[in-house]
């Protein structure tokens, strides 16, 4: 697995400083660690405690209303895509971003597709867990393929039609 | 008509750069047919039977003359030298090889045209009335709507990867010429409370294997919150919608599961969530894109007293006037439907040296401007009536003014068995034969309005459920067999039709359509129309005639 960081707006590989935790392992002492809907659901009292960076994963099917009181405790959220053709997760990002106002990291995961890399990034995640044996290079030479957008999304890029609106900047008097 | 500025033409650049990298990922190895399949068919790219299959978006079917020059051209250069037309509005090239794609994606980008969602589990092609701008009793033209929601549409980033493919179609007159019912949102113009227009919205209608019409989902949606709304009705699709079987994941299997009064309260709640948000249309951007689709420089010309000489003296034209013209609102013109439905054609078929030869009549007698219809043919949308005698001859010269609009020898055909994967039976043949069989007694009887159409397998891309008359190609024990329905219609008072009963082999379908016809006008009044006689007297009659007292 690569994980490519996009975070500060420009994409590079990058050391993944989390543990992704199967439910029943114990979490590592040391590091942030992720663990799934399902488990933060059955015992979260034993994890509240922890004095390190917790994430969350969600599957395709599950969704992010069931814990919103609880986003504040993330600092991760990964969002899983089994395969191509499972696009639910696109929606929950923008939400996130959009709705819920998450500002931590979020995280595809599963089936990243380079040639979706674009698409991911305007609904607001930032990083990217490509699957094993696929180019990095490539991935990144993914971002920015389409630098025009026609609709608004979680990202900041200016839509076509603002731009074709947008007021002259006035000059300054000097 | 829509003209690219920058930004337009940036996008289907970059994206046919794209396409041209996943391309040479693919030749290379390093894409397997497995990665690349999804990657293709979000850009039109079928591999069919034979050879791959490119499918050109036309979007809402409005071609200009040099767009059509550059299809020809497509053509002759990488198929074998013809198109088909699609009930979608778009048009499809059946012989491509796949390291031609990124050169024909380039030349299609330099005509301002492009693949982009014709295909995959995206919102596809957005269909509109043909006789947009043109029709007298439109509320407004939908084509800058259309527009809109073309690029809103476009390479979408939420809704790029839906539970499945996703149909809008908006029409701007109380007649439909849209068939809104079967479509996964159906947009028809109306004027609103204050007099300002909007849309009622209809959603859930659809085709396939469980056919259904559409339901009304909002009475009144004011113009500039379109874009919201959509936004908010694919959200709960893409949420909501199965993902499990391909035949449950179209959104009228959502509605009708959850009932549409649960389906309304989800996305009225979301747009309520989403309405003042940056999708609210801009009314700068609305007017830059409505002045497009202005109309055209007309002539002042009175109605043409030539036009009903020529009637008088040219049986022939006549005939054609009284089948392939359209009204035009501007007094003196008239849109001429082009049909491509010569009899034994292929329906929808045309070759390279037409479509040249028709940018060229679109030229001289039209603006420049062709439109595709819904039933595979093409529009000259505004024609002096002056004009109209010269334009027929030139058409028939070049064998395509069959006079044949809206009638038994306009057959919707989709491709079957002789080029699709997905068939189960062919479809060509049959419209090249039944084509045949029936212009004779048309000709003799005058049969009027009656369609037929013929789908090559459950997926119903020909809408035969829809069809006065409706053909479906099963394959039963390792031969084709053709299952008959009765009474479908699109227009404003849509119906599915009905199985009349077990179908028919290769080598009957024929002859049971001409007993249908034949046992009709026995029974017909007043040169009724087909639909109107069944809808009188129902379908025992032709059950009897085609099966016997069983
Ligand atoms: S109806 Fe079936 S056979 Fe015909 S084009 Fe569609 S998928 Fe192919």
């Amino acid at each position: 697995m690569t994980l490519i960081d996009y975070g500060n707006g420009s994409p590079a590989i990058a050391g993944d400083a989390w543990t992704h935790v199967a439910d029943g392992a114990v979490l590592p002492p040391d590091r942030p660690a992720t663990i799934s809907l399902e488990r933060w659901k059955a015992g979260r009292d034993g994890l509240t405690g922890r004095n390190l960076p917790l994430g969350i994963r969600l599957e395709s099917h599950e969704r992010i209303e069931e814990i919103l009181p609880d986003l504040p405790r993330f600092a991760l959220i990964a969002l899983d895509f089994p395969n191509l053709n499972d696009g639910r997760h696109f929606t929950t990002a923008r939400l996130l971003r959009e709705r819920y106002g998450f500002r931590g990291q979020l995280r595809a995961t599963g089936q990243v597709l380079r040639d979706q890399i674009d698409l991911m990034k305007r609904c607001g995640f930032d990083a990217f867990e490509l699957p094993a044996g696929k180019d990095a290079a490539s991935a990144i030479a993914a971002f920015g393929e389409i630098s025009v957008a026609y609709q608004p999304a979680a990202d900041a890029h200016p839509t076509a039609a603002q731009l074709r609106h947008r007021q002259p900047v006035q000059a300054m008097a000097s | 008509m829509y003209a690219y500025d920058g930004l337009d033409e940036t996008l289907v650049r970059e994206r046919a750069t794209q396409f041209r990298g996943q391309v040479a990922r693919r030749i290379s190895g390093e894409l397997s047919e497995d990665d690349f399949k999804p990657l293709r068919l979000r850009n039109g790219l079928y591999l069919q039977l034979h050879a791959y299959m490119l499918r050109v978006a036309i979007p809402y079917g409005v071609l200009g003359s040099d767009q059509l020059r550059a299809l020809a051209r497509i053509a002759r250069r990488y198929d074998r030298g013809y198109g088909h037309f699609t009930t979608r509005q778009n048009i499809q090239f059946n012989w491509i090889r796949l390291a031609d794609t990124p050169d024909i994606l380039d030349e299609l980008a330099a005509a301002e045209m492009h693949a982009i969602q014709t295909s995959g589990n995206c919102i596809r092609n957005t269909t509109t009335d043909q006789f947009a701008g043109v029709a007298a009793d439109e509320i407004e033209d939908p084509r800058p709507w259309a527009e809109i929601i073309r690029q809103w549409s476009t390479l979408h980033p939420e809704f790029s990867f839906l539970p499945r493919k996703f149909k809008i179609a908006i029409s701007g007159s109380p007649s439909d010429r849209t068939a809104i019912a079967v479509h996964d949102i159906g947009l028809s113009m109306l004027h609103g409370p204050g007099g300002e227009t909007g849309f009622k919205v209809w959603v859930g209608g659809g085709l396939g294997r469980t056919p259904m019409l559409a339901e009304a989902l909002r009475d009144f949606l004011p113009g500039a919150d379109l874009l919201s709304y959509l936004e908010a009705i694919l959200r709960v699709f893409n949420i909501e919608g199965r993902r499990d079987n391909l035949y449950k994941s179209r959104i009228k299997i959502l509605v009708s599961t959850l009932g549409i009064d649960r389906f309304r309260d989800l996305v009225e709640a979301e747009w309520a969530q989403i309405r003042d948000s940056a999708l609210r249309l801009d009314e700068a951007e609305v007017s830059r894109i409505r002045a497009r689709f202005s109309p055209p420089a007309y002539e002042a010309t009175a109605e043409s007293g030539q036009f009903a000489g020529r009637r008088l003296e040219d049986a022939a034209f006549a005939r054609w006037s009284a089948a392939n013209l359209f009204p035009h609102k501007q007094p003196g013109y008239a849109a001429v439907t082009v049909s491509l439905k010569p009899v034994g054609g292929i329906p929808g078929d045309m070759a390279a040296d037409q479509m040249d030869a028709l940018a060229g009549l679109a030229d001289e007698y039209s603006h420049g401007e062709i439109r595709v219809t819904h039933r595979q043919n093409l529009i000259l949308a505004h024609v002096r009536q002056d004009s109209l005698y010269d334009l027929w001859r030139a058409l028939d010269s070049l064998g395509l003014a069959t006079p044949n609009l809206m009638r038994v020898t306009d057959i919707i055909a989709c491709p079957g068995l002789d080029f699709c994967g997905l068939a189960t039976a062919r479809s060509i043949p049959v419209a090249q034969r039944l084509s045949e069989r029936l212009a004779e007694i048309d000709e003799r009887h005058d049969l009027g309005e009656l369609t037929i159409n013929i789908s090559g397998c459950i997926n119903s891309c020909a809408h035969h459920h829809v069809g006065h008359i409706g053909i479906l190609g099963l394959e039963k024990a390792g031969a084709e067999s053709y299952q008959v329905t009765l009474g479908g219609s699109s227009a404003e008072d849509a119906s599915l039709g009905k199985i009349i009963g077990r179908g028919f082999g290769a080598d009957e379908i024929v002859t049971a359509i001409e007993t249908i016809i034949v046992t009709w006008l026995e029974l017909r009044q007043d040169g009724e129309r087909f639909l109107d006689s069944l809808r009188r007297i129902g379908p025992a009659p032709f059950r009897e005639a085609l099966y016997g007292r069983e």
